[in-house]
C-alpha cells in the first residue's frame, strides 16, 4: 500500500466551459500538513471538495487513501467517512444540539450505539475544550465555538485525512486564536492535514509546505521557510507582498 | 484609562404597571384615527353581534321534539333540530346498534391525539406509530366490519364521522406523498423529476369537484370493476391534497442553506439518511405553518364529497333541514350555525396547535 494519503496527477476540472483546475499535480503523504493559498476565485475551495468527493472531476487521477474518486465510483460515503471537512461557514445543523451533531455520522454512518457515539463525541468535544456545552444548540455559542463545534464533529468519524477550507475567515479577530489552536493541537496528533488559509503565522509554524494556487493552477509548492523568504514565481511574490503588507 | 474602576451593573428601569383606563388611551384611542378606528369596530360588533346572540340564544327554541316547538319561536333559532337530530349528525345512517363502533373509533382518535399534543407525555414516538399505521387498519375494520363484526357499507356511513374519515385519510396520506413528491421534484433523476412534476402538475390543475366526480363516476367506467365509492374519493382526496403538500414542503426545502446539504454529504450520510435526519426536520419545521393551512383546507374540503352522493356533516345537516316534520325558516341556519361552530373548532384547533408547536420548535434556537 502506498504511503501517500492524497495522489493527484493530471487533474482538470471544469465548471460548465470555465476551467477551474489546470492540471493539478499533488501529493500529500501520510502526517503530512499542507497549507494552500492563493488568491480568491483560485480554485482552492473546488480542489479542497474534489478531495471528498463533493465536487467531481473531469480528467486526472485523485486517489484518497488507495481509494481512486473515479466518476463510477459507487461508495463515495464510504471515502467521506475517511475524510473530515471543516467549512467556512460551520455548517452546524442548527435544529440539532452539539452533541447530536456530533453523534449523527457515528451513529448512522458508522452504526455505532447511540451510547459509545455519545462517549465519542464527548471525547472528542473535550479535545476542542467545549464539552460543557454539549446539550446547547448551535445559535447559542459564538463563532469561535461553533467552529471547534464543527471540527469535533469531523473528528468523531476518526477520519485519516482532515480538510479546512477557510476555517477562521468567518470568524471577528478574537476568535480566530482558539479555533487555530485547536488546528495545531490536531496537528501534534499526526493528521493528515490539508487546510486553505491566509493565516500565515499557522502556516509558518504547521505547515510542512505550502501551496500557492492561482487561477486554478498550483504555481508554487515549498516549505513554508522558503515559501515565505525566497518566493520563486512572481506571482507568489505579488500575493504574499498583499497579504502580508 | 486602564485603571478607571468598572461601573458596577445594575437591572434595568422598570416601567410602572398601567392601568385600564390608560392601557384604553394607550391602545384604542391614541389619536384621532385611532379613535374612530375603534368606533367603527364597535359599531360593527353592534349591528353583527348583538343580533345574533339574540337570535342564536336569547330568542331560540331550546327545547321541544318537532318544527311546532320552533314555530313559536319566529326569531331565534331552531335548537331542538339539532339536539334531537344529533345522531344522526354524528353518524350518518350508520346502524344504531352499531354506533358504539363509531364511539370506539372517534374515542381512540381523541385519545390519540391527545397524547400526541400534549405537552410532556411520554412514549410519543411509539403513539405515534400506532396512530399513523395501526390506527387507520384498526379503524376501517371497526367501522367496515369484518373478524365477526356486522358489516356496514360505506354508503351509510356520514355525518361528522364521514367528515373525520375524509379529512383523517386525506392527512394521513398527504405528509409523506407529499415529502416523496417534493423531494422527487428536486431529484437531480430527470424520470423521478419529470414524473413528480407532471404528477404534482396535473393534480393541481384539477378542481377537487371534478376529481371526486371523475373518482366517483368515470374510474368505474375505465377500469370496468365497481369500485368502492368511498375508497376511489379517499384516494382522490390523498392524492390531491398530496400535490398541494409537496409544493409547500418544496418550498421549505429550498429554504435551506445548500451548506447543510453539503455538511451531511461530507460526514458520509447517505442521501435519505441526510433528508431524514438534516434535511427535512429543518424544512418541516419552516414550512409548518403552510401545511396546517393546508390541513384546515383540506378539512373544509371534506364538504365536497356531498357532490358524489356522500351525505358529510354538512351534507347530513342540509338534508335534515329539508325534512318536512322540522321545516321552520330557522332550521337551516340552525344547521349551518352549529356546523359553522364545529368547522370552526376543529380547524381553531389545528391552528393553535400549530401555533404552539412553532413555539417549541423554534426554541432550539436558530443561527
Ligand atoms: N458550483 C460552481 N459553479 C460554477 N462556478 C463555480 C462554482 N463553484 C466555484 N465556481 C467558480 O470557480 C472559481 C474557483 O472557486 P473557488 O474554488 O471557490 O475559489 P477559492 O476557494 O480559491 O476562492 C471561482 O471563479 C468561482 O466563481
Ligand atoms: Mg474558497
Amino acid at each position: 500500500m502506498s504511503t501517500s494519503a492524497v495522489e493527484i496527477t493530471g487533474l482538470n476540472k471544469w465548471f460548465k466551459a470555465f476551467h477551474v483546475l489546470k492540471d493539478i499535480n499533488l501529493t500529500v503523504a501520510r502526517g503530512e500538513r499542507v497549507v494552500i493559498c492563493g488568491p480568491s476565485g483560485s480554485g482552492k475551495s473546488t480542489l479542497i471538495r474534489c478531495i471528498n468527493g463533493l465536487e467531481r472531476h473531469q480528467e486526472g487521477r485523485l486517489t484518497v487513501e488507495g481509494v481512486e474518486l473515479s466518476e463510477e465510483i459507487g461508495q463515495i460515503e464510504a471515502v467521506r467517512a475517511n475524510v473530515g471537512l471543516v467549512f467556512q461557514q460551520f455548517n452546524l445543523f442548527p435544529h440539532l444540539t452539539v452533541l447530536e451533531n456530533c453523534t449523527l455520522a457515528p451513529m448512522w454512518v458508522k452504526r455505532l450505539p447511540k451510547r459509545e457515539a455519545e462517549t465519542l463525541a464527548m471525547k472528542y468535544l473535550e479535545r476542542v475544550h467545549i464539552p460543557e456545552q454539549a446539550l446547547k444548540y448551535p445559535g447559542q455559542l459564538s463563532g469561535g465555538q461553533q467552529q471547534r463545534v464543527a471540527i469535533a464533529r469531523a473528528l468523531t468519524m476518526e477520519p485519516r485525512i482532515m480538510l479546512f477550507d477557510e476555517p477562521t475567515s468567518a470568524l471577528d479577530p478574537e476568535m480566530i486564536k482558539e479555533v487555530l489552536e485547536t488546528m495545531v493541537e490536531l496537528a501534534e496528533t499526526g493528521m493528515t492535514m490539508l487546510v486553505v488559509t491566509h493565516e500565515m503565522g499557522f502556516a509558518r509554524t504547521v505547515a510542512n509546505r505550502v501551496v500557492f494556487m492561482d487561477e486554478g493552477e498550483i504555481v508554487e509548492i515549498a516549505p513554508p521557510e522558503e515559501f515565505f523568504t525566497k518566493p520563486k514565481s512572481p506571482r507568489t511574490k505579488e500575493f504574499l507582498s498583499q497579504i502580508l503588507r | 484609562m486602564a485603571n478607571a474602576p468598572t461601573k458596577a451593573s445594575r437591572p434595568p428601569p422598570r416601567a410602572p404597571l398601567p392601568g385600564p383606563i390608560e392601557w384604553l388611551r394607550e391602545n384604542l384611542f391614541s389619536s384621532w384615527g385611532n379613535a374612530a378606528l375603534t368606533v367603527v369596530a364597535l359599531l360593527i360588533l353592534y349591528w353583527v353581534v348583538v343580533p345574533f346572540v339574540r337570535w342564536a340564544f336569547i330568542d331560540a327554541a331550546w327545547t321541544g321534539t318537532g318544527r311546532d316547538d320552533c314555530l313559536a319561536f319566529e326569531n331565534g333559532a331552531c335548537w331542538p333540530f339539532v339536539s334531537e337530530r344529533i345522531g344522526q349528525i354524528i353518524y350518518g345512517f350508520y346502524d344504531v346498534t352499531e354506533r358504539w363502533r363509531v364511539d370506539l373509533t372517534l374515542i381512540g382518535l381523541a385519545l390519540g391525539l391527545l397524547w400526541l399534543t400534549m405537552p410532556g407525555m411520554p412514549g410519543k414516538r411509539p403513539v405515534g406509530a400506532v396512530m399513523v399505521l395501526a390506527y387507520p387498519l384498526i379503524a376501517f375494520v371497526l367501522l367496515a366490519g369484518g373478524f365477526g363484526l356486522e358489516e356496514v357499507p360505506t354508503t351509510r356511513w356520514g355525518g361528522l364521522l364521514m367528515t373525520l374519515v375524509v379529512a383523517f385519510t386525506g392527512i394521513v396520506a398527504s405528509l409523506p406523498l407529499g415529502i416523496l413528491l417534493a423531494l422527487g421534484r428536486r431529484s437531480e433523476l430527470p424520470v423521478v423529476k419529470g414524473l413528480s412534476v407532471a404528477f404534482i402538475e396535473l393534480w393541481r390543475g384539477v378542481p377537487l369537484v371534478t376529481v371526486l366526480f371523475m373518482a366517483a363516476n368515470m374510474l368505474p367506467l375505465f377500469v370496468g370493476l365497481s369500485v368502492n365509492k368511498l375508497l376511489a374519493a379517499l384516494i382522490a382526496v390523498a392524492l390531491f391534497s398530496s400535490a398541494y403538500m409537496a409544493e409547500v414542503i418544496r418550498g421549505g426545502l429550498q429554504a435551506i442553506p445548500k451548506g447543510q446539504y453539503e455538511a451531511a454529504a461530507a460526514m458520509g450520510l447517505s442521501y435519505w439518511r441526510s433528508m431524514a435526519f438534516v434535511i427535512l426536520p429543518q424544512a418541516l419545521r419552516l414550512s409548518l405553518p403552510n401545511i396546517v393551512g393546508n390541513f384546515i383546507g383540506l378539512l373544509k374540503d371534506t364538504s365536497l364529497i356531498s357532490i358524489i352522493g356522500f351525505f358529510d356533516l354538512l351534507g347530513i345537516v342540509q338534508a335534515g333541514a329539508t325534512d318536512p316534520e322540522w321545516a321552520t325558516p330557522n332550521t337551516a341556519l340552525t344547521g349551518y350555525a352549529f356546523v359553522g361552530a364545529v368547522f370552526w373548532a376543529m380547524c381553531f384547533g389545528m391552528s393553535r396547535y400549530a401555533t404552539h408547536l412553532e413555539g417549541v420548535l423554534g426554541a432550539g434556537g436558530r443561527r
